[in-house]
């Protein structure tokens, strides 16, 4: 009940802001600010009720915390099913925390039709919400698409100049991908129905089912390619600078932070246990684009002027991370994917968010343009200069042990391939620095007499500081949550090839 | 006929009776409102008398009829469509000079012919039943005089449905001939009994039924009236034609050949015509620049969609066509009730200019646009979604996994068509010329109602399954 209760809330208070904002500009914000910091407590509420480490495997393949299962629609055997382990946990967590930055953030932004905006701020939410919490394939589809259209409209309304190209191919790219996720998915249950005579989209039942290896690999592409799309993965990535660049400040945050990790949590949740066999075969060619996608991301984010579109590359770049160690399917590795997501979402959303607050004030997006702001601005700068050295991986910041994880967890699975992934590192500190260096340093030639950061915006970033920090320097809360989850499913993926073995 | 049988037979009587009813009171007085008034009457009481009649279902009556669950569920949405053009049309004709009552009339028979297909198990009663539907059409397409393009649509739908019917009638003949009946039970016993038939005359027949129905269906190649009826005719008209013309000669087709054990070479034939209207009919859609003519390509595609749950096996087929028709229903009234709500009495609102910036000026309306549009893409939260999931799970499970992914990609294209009309929507710029129309308040209480329905059957669409499933299991060639 609690679990509905998370997404209720932001459904509810997303029709209570449309409809708020006919009267007012501030009661959307505030009622969005309710919801999503409602949802941030309860969240925390549960992770502190389960913290700590769940050292018994339970008997069932997946071990809930929290679940729910109602009937929906007993015609296909589909069931209102959401249930919570500790990797949907986290995911929840981070969906509220940067929500609620996602609002306070926006704040004066977004004077244009606040009410719908909110609407459509929450409900995204609710999707990425859904689909981190649902147990049932149809739901997790149905959640899915949910998020894009509400996605589409904060692009599409408030976004910047080329808004409308940005909208119209981010929801492409990812509808189609989603389609052919959708005949996987019914070609999974219909495989799992032949076999057993039931017709359920129950992912615990639908777990271990026995697939004939032609179809396992083509049935494992429609979700892939989701998946993949969402990451995003090179070289599927190209609706993503347009989509970040164009997106108004909570929309790139949202982006950045959750719709991009909804892709990775497929992978992780869907992908491997659902098909170890074929997630295997293609690991090679995976991992060797996730390579690329690193070396890609940092390159073309070294070679960008504007700002918003550099970020977005290093979330190309930082994804390539992610998808790299979640192939490589090892404890570390997947701890370091896992890391990888949350400091990104975090460092990330924050980078946005200081973008957003350079443009209201200098009006530009060119770094360029920029310069010198140092001088006029030090809260802000010195903040940037922080998440910077966030996305460079300075050691004690949570990103710095991601990509270590990963890198750790990958170089016994290809050597190789780690090598190269490290150098994407080096290319990190490149773009970072020269990221510092034009926008924050030298000069203010241009003369920038603008006010530093207000009350309300250091309310925004300390807490992403200080999160990142903590990420950083004491992850064990982190793991512990996460082990458990971890171990069951490498379990489920082990069993199942040994079964196929046999 | 006993008693029983005029109970069986209560739904058609009402409505031919709300015809003639409302022909006297036109004669006595000319009331816009009394002849809605009586229309909208004769509506709900037949739509009531079917829960009058479920009891007795299935209940043969005479040999061209067969009332059963399957009919009695599809004269329900046949008349319901009606009831909603009803509504639709009489804000669009009060905009209107000139005669507006007998619209009512032509509407009712119309209606009547519909409810006749949905119950008819012979070839005389399909026939019957479907120039009871088109004659009154080949009128109300040409309804509003004054304006040239209804005239044109008019006469294009007089020649082409007259040809179809033509067609129709070869073809009926031929099987007659072959097989010395045209009662469709007959036909499927002879067929599953004896192998010593000539197949030379029962092709041939069947292809000439399949090119009749292709035309009213209007699938690919047979297709080439229906943007310019649909640009042309009257946007109530267009709504009528696109739902319950269709809807009646496809749950015809269902019945016809759910009585043919094997149809064996007829099914690549159905299948090329499937994959060719999804792909054929939502290309072409993307080259519209008038919403219209847009919404007829994709109400091609969309029959193209439902062919693939016609060629699933089994009563899936039944169900799933029975939930997509249903759910398509809801879904082109809805989006030609806001293209009827938004239209000046000059002209229709066909153009993407008409649109452009209606969020702001009409937020409720153009929400509802958006979720009609983003239904008939299939897209979650509406019952589009779930109809199109049908499909693909029917589809899936009688294997044809080619016309799933033609279905699945081209219904992706379709995204590009409808996404360009939604961001008209939304767009900052107003239009220059601007007139708010005076909305009517009936179809605006009628796109509400269809909206919820949508949001209603995407998210709990249980009550809707149950009815087809029980539609389905009581289905019968008569």
């Amino acid at each position: 009940m609690i679990l509905f209760g998370l997404i209720a809330i932001l459904l509810i208070g997303g029709l209570l802001a449309a409809a708020a904002g006919r009267w007012s500009r501030d009661w959307p914000r505030w009622i969005a600010l309710a919801a999503t910091s409602i949802g941030l407590l309860i969240s925390m509420g549960l992770w502190m009720r389960h913290a700590g480490p769940m050292a018994v495997l339970p008997p069932t393949p997946i071990a809930w915390l929290e679940q729910l299962d109602w009937r929906w629609i007993p015609r296909f055997g589909i069931r209102f099913h959401l249930a919570m382990d500790g990797l949907s946990l986290l995911l929840v967590v981070l969906s509220f925390f940067l929500g609620t930055v996602a609002v306070l953030a926006s704040w004066r932004e977004i004077q244009e039709r606040v009410g719908f905006f909110h609407f459509n701020l929450l409900w995204t939410l609710a999707g990425v919400v859904g689909v981190f919490l649902a147990a049932d394939l149809f739901l997790f589809y149905f959640a899915w698409e949910m998020m894009l259209i509400p996605m589409s409209f904060l692009i599409l309304l408030w976004g910047h100049e080329r808004r409308v190209y940005a909208a119209i191919k981010f929801f492409l790219f990812t509808q189609l991908s989603g389609l052919l996720m959708l005949v996987s998915i019914v070609a999974l249950v219909l495989t799992h129905a032949r076999q057993t005579g039931t017709l359920t989209f129950q992912y615990a039942d639908l777990l271990g089912t026995a697939i004939p290896p032609r179809s396992e690999t083509w049935i494992m592409l429609g979700f892939f390619i989701a998946f993949a799309v969402k990451l995003p993965m090179v070289p599927f990535h190209t609706w993503l600078p347009d989509a970040h660049t164009e997106a108004p400040t909570a929309g790139s945050v949202l982006l950045a932070g959750l719709l991009l990790k909804t892709g990775a949590y497929g992978l992780i949740r869907f992908v491997f246990p659902l098909f170890p066999r074929a997630a295997r075969e293609v690991a090679p060619i995976v991992m060797t684009l996730a390579v690329v996608g690193i070396l890609y991301g940092a390159i073309f984010a070294y070679s960008q002027t504007d700002l918003k579109r550099l970020i977005a590359y290093t979330s190309v770049s930082h994804l390539g991370f992610v998808l790299f160690g979640i192939f490589a399917w090892n404890g570390l590795a997947l701890q370091g994917a896992l890391m990888e997501m949350l400091a990104h979402g975090i460092g990330t959303g924050a980078l946005f968010i200081l973008a957003g607050q350079l443009q209201e004030r200098t009006g530009t997006r060119e770094i360029d343009q920029m310069g010198g702001l140092w001088q006029p601005l030090p809260r802000l700068s010195g903040a940037g200069l922080f998440f910077a050295m966030g996305a460079l991986g300075l050691p004690g910041l949570g990103t710095f042990l991601g990509e270590f994880l990963v890198l750790f967890g990958t170089y016994p699975v290809s050597r190789w391939r780690t090598v190269l992934a490290a150098i994407g590192i080096l290319l990190a500190t490149l773009y970072a620095l020269r990221l510092v260096q034009r926008v924050f340093h030298g000069p203010n030639v241009h003369n920038w007499i603008l006010p530093d950061l207000s009350v309300r915006e250091m309310f925004v970033l300390v807490p992403l500081i200080v999160s990142l920090v903590w990420l950083g320097l004491y992850p064990q809360p982190v793991f512990d949550t996460f082990g458990t989850t971890m171990k069951t499913l490498q379990q489920v993926v082990a069993d199942a090839i040994l079964a196929q073995a046999r | 006929m006993q008693r029983a049988d005029f109970t069986a037979l209560l739904p058609f009587i009402l409505l031919a009776a709300a015809a003639v009813v409302a022909m006297l009171a036109i004669a006595v007085t000319r009331s816009h409102r009394l002849t809605l008034s009586l229309t909208l009457i004769g509506l709900a009481a037949a739509f009531g008398s079917l829960f009058l009649v479920l009891p007795i279902a299935p209940s043969p009556v005479t040999p061209l009829l067969l009332i059963d669950q399957y009919a009695l569920f599809y004269i329900g949405l046949f008349v319901a469509a009606g009831f909603a053009v009803a509504l639709l049309a009489y804000g669009y004709l009060e905009k209107q000079e000139g005669r507006r009552e007998e619209f009512y009339l032509l509407l009712l028979i119309a209606t009547l012919g519909a409810a006749v297909l949905a119950a008819s198990s012979h070839f005389a009663s399909f026939f019957l039943g479907l120039e009871t539907l088109s004659i009154p059409l080949f009128a109300l397409n040409a309804y509003v005089q004054h304006r040239r393009r209804p005239l044109e649509a008019g006469i294009k739908y007089l020649v082409l449905a007259t040809s179809s019917s033509a067609f129709l009638l070869f073809g009926m003949a031929l099987i007659y001939t072959d097989l010395g009946t045209m009662s469709f039970r007959r036909i499927g016993a002879l067929l599953s009994g004896n192998p010593e038939i000539h197949p030379a005359l029962l092709l041939p027949g069947a292809a000439m039924i399949l090119t009749g129905v292709g035309f009213k269906l209007s699938l690919v190649p047979f297709h080439f009236w229906t943007p310019d009826v649909y640009e042309g005719a009257p946007a109530p008209v267009a709504a009528f034609i696109a739902t319950v013309s269709k809807g009646a000669v496809f749950a015809l087709l269902l019945r016809a050949a759910a009585g043919v054990p094997d149809a064996g070479p007829m099914i690549p034939a159905i299948s090329v015509i499937a994959a060719a209207s999804m792909i054929l009919g939502n290309f072409l859609a993307l080259l519209q620049d008038n919403v219209k003519r847009m919404l007829a390509y994709s109400s091609i595609a969309q029959m193209g969609y439902i062919l693939v749950a016609f060629l699933s096996a089994g009563s899936g087929a039944v169900e799933t066509a029975s939930f997509y028709l249903a759910v398509y229903f809801v879904t082109t009234l809805g989006a030609f009730g806001v293209v009827t709500l938004l239209s000046r009495p000059e002209r229709d609102a066909d153009l993407l200019n008409d649109y452009r910036g209606l969020f702001r000026r009409r937020p409720l309306l153009a929400g509802i646009f958006t979720a009609m549009l983003l239904s008939l893409a299939g897209l979650p939260l509406t019952a589009g979604f779930v109809g199109k999931f049908y499909i693909v799970a029917a589809g899936g499970a009688s294997a044809r996994w080619t016309l799933v992914l033609i279905l699945v990609v081209t219904s992706g294209i379709s995204l590009f068509y409808y996404l360009r009309v939604v961001v008209a929507l939304y767009a900052r710029t107003e239009p220059t010329e601007a007139p708010i129309p005076s909305l009517s308040l009936l179809g605006i209480g009628l796109v509400i109602v269809l909206a919820g329905l949508l949001i209603g059957l995407g998210i709990y669409p249980t009550p809707l399954i149950r009815v087809v499933q029980a539609v389905a299991a009581g289905f019968g060639s008569g």
